[in-house]
């Protein structure tokens, strides 16, 4: 990795992932990894059909199948106290209500749950699950949004307004122009570890779950709001997630049904969905049209940017995203407008899903810079220079810090820029042809609330405390960075305890703010225990106790792995037992809660990606030879696991710009590919060298730590990027993802 | 629970009476396709007669002829020396189908008998006359880009799946069966068939026909090979179009040539015409172009898969270019 170019100090040590050992060896316990006494397994029967009513529901033969102990349909679900009542507002949807499995007879998709049968094996429950039979008063279903734009509208609330600044579709009047379309299919997060939840009820109103949730008290909300409990009635626990991509963002129905079917039972009940169901069930990135109208005078300049955008959301709630935000502040423009719409299908919900709407945006975006560059006849990296924001162009605001300058730069030099033809066709190797290109992510950085407990013991070991959990970016390992380098301690004394309502609230783990967020608030608490100890050590008789009585401060000493010592006079020292020891102390402790203010800045993290690829014009093969991923995320906490995310992120980006396609056949309104062998993701053959290099200089403003975000813009420009290298190789733009060889020997 | 009977037999006519005796009986080679239809519900056997225990897994030469048991592994055969040596188009063949865990359990018999990948095919609640004949044929007018541009009927557009018969129908190889009637000789290109009335049945075997090796006769092929998959990833996918090529190149001449194709019909396609005129012309591309083109007089698209008119001509060039190392 590059270093020496921008930062304000080395990147820390390259830290293993601290659960790194307990997952490889499988001690890592997923949700449905928990075992208890007499649990019992749920298997949710789905509809066959995707819009309707069930006419009638047969239940007979699965309830007398052996093993069952119930089979829950809506004609015997137990009437929960706010079950068909109004919207949830802990939960994502701007609007609508969400769905109760089991609360009417009415379908809104295929696969929805019509039947939870409980069964004492997992095999017993499959089984008997195909015994139930449904009758369904058919309706007329719509999957496919091309087919629906006619019911495209503006989402309910404030933040989905059309938005213009300058003159209206300002670009049609600029001397150089284009008008383009673009296409994002459904995508779906396909975490490896399915969606999947344990519950179980000590008496009737108190009960503990593990489920597959990157929020623990956001779930504990839902099911507290589903079963009119008090939030500490319910205990919800979710320390490792096998990945989550976005899919965990919020409590899902089946989650809601299997704590019912728990109660039913009275026995702890497991349900795992079926990996069919991942497709059908929890969630995915959208279909989404959009349109681009970019113009730049003669010169380069934009001159304006209009962006639209036709999204789907479910038949029963509003799902919204950020997808045309990025294009009012990613350049300087004086024209932008942007217009966001929704359009209700027969599908489950969308759901975030990694880089949320700016993955798709971003697509339209720097394709579509891409795509004016050329018409220019300017390099695109040398057009996005000259179309630079130097302030938040939406709002007038300083940014806090930006860094995408120095991000062209390192990229462009790593990937060998300057090879790049500015003809498409014109590099070949043999009868393949060559190709570079490029694409900027962005994502707002931001720093939320959260409370962090310190407990530092006697033998200098140190337990951090917080109800965050880590679905996989390394959380727990950026916790135990950041306190290692304030409390002087080695890793290996820290201990990062999470994932449970029953520690302190900490935030949902997304939107590449989790860093931002408890990072910050580990070092609040870092700093407010290493005060409280040189408090202790500097009472008076103490051992470090300061002339004239004076307060000593942590400024005043060294804190290391035995305890502290003076700064001025090394000799002077205590350890921490008998620090405590004197105090009578079994255990120096803090809790401190830690936010973020409103600051008079824009904060945005950055990242630019470049790729070579080569393609076989003949045949359409795409091989991808280089990926060199920049971010700009402010202070690099954990270098190792900072890579990890970039480099899952330019998978992820992968295969969003060249395989992943959820294939839906509208005549049944049903997906075709909903398993991992005809869904198609990439494999270690389809990836290559991924550079990560990181810009690592410090947000002043944001937070103590000066970190970003870097979840998002991991995955956010790289499929423009790969499609822009496409176009770089041959010539041909392909505007709907994802490129496969169909579309390009077609084109 | 589908309950099933399962029994292990040793020798082939315990194997071949086992399901004689039997309807709903079905032989399980190494499982990796008939666990998976069994679980999707598209085959429901009552009995499973395991095979693996039959002495068919020896790959050895029998006179001028390479002879390889039925039971033989997948990977056993793609690394075995003498396969490799005189028959090396058939280990190309073989590596490029699923992963290396698959190969290790699946058999030469196995992996001839597998069906169709069609997604209407493994969905038991769609309509597709191969598995339930006169629900209609879900693909035709439905989502059919991985599907047949040759021989296909309106029953059926569906597309064999195997790798491995590429090779085999290329190199002219024989099937041995035996079966309640005695032991039968099938011609490589005789074993699997079109759909036309009958997409249920996807070969020529009858039932109680065992399949015991594959015989594949000496020939000059083994310099000239190459076999090109093209899919929607680098490994882990079927081939959208595939294609054996092998050249007995003697200077820039073509001596003798095989030539098939994969994922473009109901049966392994071999390519006889193209064969015919390629044979005594000289390596070229313009000459590899025009055998394209004779190779894919009778294709036909049915919309999403209309890509594969373009795709498999220009396959088959660059095959021919890549074996034979001109044009
Ligand atoms: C995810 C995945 C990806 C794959 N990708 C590819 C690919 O890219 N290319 C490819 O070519 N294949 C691919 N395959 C298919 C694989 O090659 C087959 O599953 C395998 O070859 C089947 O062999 P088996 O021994 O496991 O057969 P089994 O599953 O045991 O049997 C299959 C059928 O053959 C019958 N049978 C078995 N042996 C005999 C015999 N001796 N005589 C008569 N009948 C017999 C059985 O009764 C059964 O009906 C893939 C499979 C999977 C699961």
């Amino acid at each position: 990795m590059k270093q020496d170019l921008f930062f304000d100090k080395k990147i820390p040590d390259r830290i293993n992932r601290v659960d790194g050992r307990a997952k490889v060896t499988g001690s890592a316990a997923y949700a449905a990894d928990h075992k208890m006494q007499n649990t019992v397994y749920g298997f949710l029967v789905g509809s066959t059909v995707a819009k309707g009513r069930i006419k009638s529901i047969d239940t007979k033969a699965a309830e007398r199948a052996p093993g069952v102990l119930a089979v829950i349909t809506h004609l015997n679900a137990p009437k929960l106290p706010s079950y068909t009542t109004g919207k949830d507002p802990s939960q994502p949807p701007t609007g609508g209500h969400p769905l109760r499995f089991f609360s009417s007879d009415e379908v809104f998709y295929y696969d929805q749950a019509i039947a939870l049968v409980i069964a004492d094996t997992y095999e017993r429950v499959l089984h008997a699950s195909k015994l139930v039979k449904a009758q369904y008063e058919k309706a007329v279903h719509q999957t496919d949004l091309d087919a629906s734009l006619g019911k495209a509208k503006v989402p309910t609330g404030p933040r989905f307004e059309d938005y213009t600044r300058g003159e209206k579709d300002g670009y049609k009047s600029a001397a150089v122009k284009i008008e383009q379309e673009y296409y994002q299919p459904i995508d779906v997060h396909n975490p490896m570890e399915p969606a999947a939840i344990m519950a179980f009820w000590e008496g009737q109103d108190k009960v503990t779950v593990y489920t597959k949730t990157q929020g623990v008290q956001a779930t504990q909300k839902s099911i507290s709001d589903a079963f009119k409990l008090p939030l500490e009635n319910i205990t919800v626990n979710a320390e490792h997630i096998g990945g989550a991509f976005g899919m965990g963002l919020r409590t899902w129905p089946y989650e809601i049904a299997a704590v019912m079917g728990a109660k039913k039972v009275g026995k702890p009940l497991k349900l795992v969905l079926h990996r069919e169901q991942m497709f059908t069930n929890v969630g995915y990135r959208p279909a989404t049209t959009q349109k681009i109208g970019l113009g730049a005078t003669t010169d380069g300049k934009l001159v304006g940017l209009t962006h639209d955008a036709t999204a789907n959301t479910s038949a029963y709630e509003e799902f919204t995203e950020a997808t045309v935000n990025m294009s009012r502040f990613l350049y300087a423009c004086p024209n932008v407008t942007t217009r966001y719409r929704i359009v209700p299908l027969n599908i489950v919900t969308p759901i975030w899903m990694r880089g949320p709407g700016e993955a798709t945006g971003s697509f339209a975006l720097e394709s579509a810079m891409d795509e004016l560059a050329y018409q220019l006849k300017l390099d695109p990296v040398e057009f996005r220079l000259r179309n630079h924001a130097d302030s938040d162009p939406e709002n007038g605001l300083p940014w806090s810090s930006k860094f995408l300058k120095e991000c062209y730069q390192l990229g462009a030099d790593a990937i060998g820029w300057k090879d790049r033809k500015l003809q498409p066709g014109t590099s070949k190797d043999g009868d393949w042809l060559i190709g570079y290109g490029m694409g900027t992510g962005s994502f707002g950085a931001f720093r939320g609330a959260a409370t962090v407990k310190a407990m530092l013991h006697p033998d200098g070991k140190l337990i951090l405390q917080c109800s965050v959990n880590d679905m996989g970016p390394g959380t727990a390992t950026m916790m135990t960075a950041v306190a290692s380098d304030l409390m002087g301690l080695p890793v290996n004394k820290i201990t990062v305890q999470m994932g449970s309502t029953l520690l302190p609230p900490g935030p949902m783990q997304g939107g590449s703010t989790v860093t931002a967020t408890v990072g910050s608030a580990v070092h609040d608490v870092c700093l407010a225990l290493k005060e409280q100890i040189a408090t202790l050590a500097g009472k008076e008789g103490a051992a470090i106790s300061k002339a004239n009585a004076q307060q000593l401060k942590a400024a005043d000493l060294v804190f290391s792995e035995t305890g502290v010592a003076s700064k001025t006079d090394a000799s002077v020292r205590v350890s921490y037992s008998d620090l405590l020891k004197q105090n009578n102390l079994p255990v120096i402790e803090l809790t401190k809660e830690s936010k973020g203010t409103k600051l008079p800045y824009s904060s945005y993290s950055y990242s630019v990606h470049f790729v070579k690829l080569r393609v076989h014009p003949a045949t359409g093969r795409i091989k991808i030879d280089h990926v060199v991923s920049c971010a700009d995320a402010g202070t690099i906490v954990s270098a190792k696991t900072a890579e990890g995310q970039m480099m899952g992120g330019a998978v992820g980006g992968i295969g969003m710009a060249l395989m992943e396609d959820l294939v839906i056949d509208h005549r049944f309104g049903r997906p075709i590919n909903n398993n991992l062998g005809d869904y198609h993701v990439p494999v270690n053959a389809d990836i290559p060298s991924v550079d990560v290099l990181f810009v690592n200089k410090k947000d002043p403003y944001l937070n103590p730590i000066g970190a970003k975000g870097l979840g998002e813009i991991a995955l956010v420009g790289v499929a423009p990027a790969i499609a822009n290298a496409v176009f770089n190789a041959t010539g041909k733009r392909i505007r709907s993802l994802p490129i496969t060889q169909d579309k390009l020997l077609e084109a | 629970m589908i309950n099933f009977n399962y029994l292990r037999v040793s020798t082939t006519k315990g194997a071949v009476d086992a399901i004689v005796r039997d309807s709903a009986a079905q032989w399980i080679a190494g499982g990796t396709n008939l666990i998976d239809l069994m679980k999707k519900g598209v085959m429901s056997p009552q009995k499973l007669v395991d095979i693996n225990n039959l002495p068919l897994k020896e790959i050895k030469k029998e006179g001028n002829k390479l002879v390889i048991g039925a039971l033989a592994l997948n990977s056993a055969v793609a690394d075995n020396e003498l396969v490799r040596k005189e028959q090396p188009l058939l280990s190309l063949a073989l590596q490029a189908g699923a992963s290396a865990q698959l190969r290790n359990m699946a058999t030469v018999g196995g992996n001839m008998m597998q069906r169709t990948r069609c997604p209407y095919f493994y969905n038991p609640d769609m309509p597709c006359n191969k598995r339930e004949p006169g629900t209609g044929c879900g693909a035709l007018k439905g989502f059919n880009r991985m599907h047949a541009i040759f021989g296909a009927s309106d029953k059926c557009i569906a597309v064999h799946p195997s790798d491995m018969s590429i090779a085999l129908v290329a190199l002219d190889s024989t099937v041995l069966v035996s079966g309640p009637k005695g032991d039968r000789r099938i011609p490589f290109q005789n074993f699997h068939r079109l759909p036309g009335d009958l997409p249920q049945k996807d070969n020529t075997l009858e039932r109680g026909e065992l399949i015991v090796a594959v015989e594949i006769p000496d020939n000059k092929l083994n310099k000239n090979v190459h076999y090109l998959k093209v899919r929607d990833r680098a490994s882990y996918a079927f081939a959208l179009v595939s294609v054996a090529a092998a050249v007995d190149l003697q200077g820039d001449t073509i001596k003798d040539v095989r030539l098939a194709m994969g994922g473009v019909a109901h049966k392994p396609w071999r390519l006889m015409e193209a064969e015919l005129f390629l044979k005594g012309k000289p390596a070229s591309e313009a000459n590899f172009r025009e055998a394209a083109a004779l190779a894919m007089k009778d294709a036909k698209g049915y919309g999403h898969n209309n890509f594969k008119l373009k795709l498999a001509p220009n396959t088959l060039v660059e095959a021919l270019k890549t074996a034979t190392g001109k044009g």
